[in-house]
């Protein structure tokens, strides 16, 4: 009897410790389980930053090539063939150092010139050979006094700016902005004579478009 | 063949298209009172109405003025050129007389869109015709006078 009794509390006494151990290494255990738990939080916190990351470059670079685009316009834009049409004031101007126009020419309520001082009066519709003879297209004019859209005098940044503006342009919307740009026959016709823009018309196109589909980003300067 | 209407008159040519409009005027019509002056469209003297508008007729091609109405000097409607005449022999205005056709072509327009020209506006339509004596400031007087004859 008393035999039987010492070995049950033999029994009870493995039992008790063998508990023990498995709550002691348990307990060991926990604080890896929990630094695992917390390192899988911290790693799909990385993660979700790096996608903000790749967002914000993606649209950065593309900003950037967007102004680059712009830059590229800029100088068709700025250069006389397009600049003379352009002027700050109501007078044309005329050659490659952009002077005034002769004759006291001005813009008009339509922008095709005032009483005998029409711009077709002496622009024909085609360019007339020889020296120092007017060029010529079929509607020749200056922007209406309405919507003058002034490039003279304006940074890349101010003039992008302006063209983002309905009321500069007085264009509805950008692909009509485009429509001029790259449809407009008086555009056009100022690649085909004198001292020559320094893009193509199709290669001008290119940027314009490339810059308002990249996101019309404004230029820093 | 071109066909066209000058001071009323319709007139069927056989000239080249690219002649310009001066010249069928004074050889082809013998209308003389349009000048020749710098050929190049900068001093006015050539100046006529094409379908009312003051062309400068020593560069446009008569192809241009194809089914169109010419008017020279010696057309004009009277209601615009008697008072201009008028205003032009009070004001003692020419001096060699040479670029006055031009002067008054240009001067009837500003007066047919403007019938009370300012000064400015004077400037305005009247400063793309050239005079070599200078009559600028008798020209400016006229075109007033010249304002109030018509009314």
């Amino acid at each position: 009897m008393q035999k039987i009794k010492t070995s049950r509390h033999r029994q009870l006494k493995i039992v008790v410790y063998l508990a023990m151990s498995l709550a002691f290494l348990s307990a060991l255990a926990m604080p890896f389980e929990n630094d695992k738990r917390v390192n899988t939080g911290n790693t799909a916190a990385v993660a979700e930053v790096k996608i903000i990351d790749e967002a914000t470059m993606e649209r950065d670079q593309l900003a950037e090539e967007s102004k680059a685009a712009f830059n590229e316009a800029y100088t068709v834009f700025m250069h006389p063939r397009c600049l003379n049409c352009h002027p700050s004031g109501d007078i044309p101007l005329q050659g490659d150092d952009s002077r005034l126009h002769t004759m006291n020419v001005k813009r008009g309520p339509d922008g095709k010139g005032l009483y005998a001082m029409k711009c077709k009066n002496c622009h024909q519709d085609t360019h007339v050979p020889g020296n120092n003879m007017p060029p010529g297209h079929f509607n020749w004019h200056l922007p209406p006094a309405k919507t003058k859209m002034v490039f003279e005098g304006k940074s890349p940044r101010q003039l992008a700016t302006s063209f983002k503006d309905p009321k500069f342009t007085g264009f509805k919307s950008m692909d009509e902005f485009i429509k001029h740009v790259e449809e407009d026959t008086l555009v056009k016709n100022s690649f085909t004579y004198g001292t020559r823009p320094p893009l193509s018309h199709p290669d001008f196109v290119v940027k314009v478009k490339e810059w308002i589909a990249k996101g019309a980003a404004i230029p820093d300067k | 063949m071109i066909n066209i209407k000058v001071n009323g008159k319709a007139y069927q040519l056989a000239v080249d298209p690219s002649t310009p409009i001066l010249w069928v005027l004074r050889d082809t019509l013998g209308l003389m009172g349009t000048k020749f002056g710098c050929g190049v469209a900068q001093c006015g003297a050539c100046t006529v109405h094409l379908d009312g508008e003051g062309i400068r007729s020593c560069i446009s091609p008569v192809s241009r003025a194809a089914g169109k109405e010419i008017t020279t000097i010696e057309g004009l409607d009277v209601k615009l050129g008697k008072p201009l005449e008028q205003a032009w022999i009070q004001e003692d205005v020419p001096q060699c007389g040479y670029c006055q056709s031009g002067q008054i072509m240009a001067a009837a327009i500003l007066l047919r869109d403007n019938p009370n020209p300012t000064d400015q506006d004077i400037d305005d339509g009247m400063s793309g015709n050239l005079c070599r004596c200078g009559t600028y400031q008798r020209i400016r007087k006229a075109i007033h006078v010249a304002a109030k004859l018509r009314t």
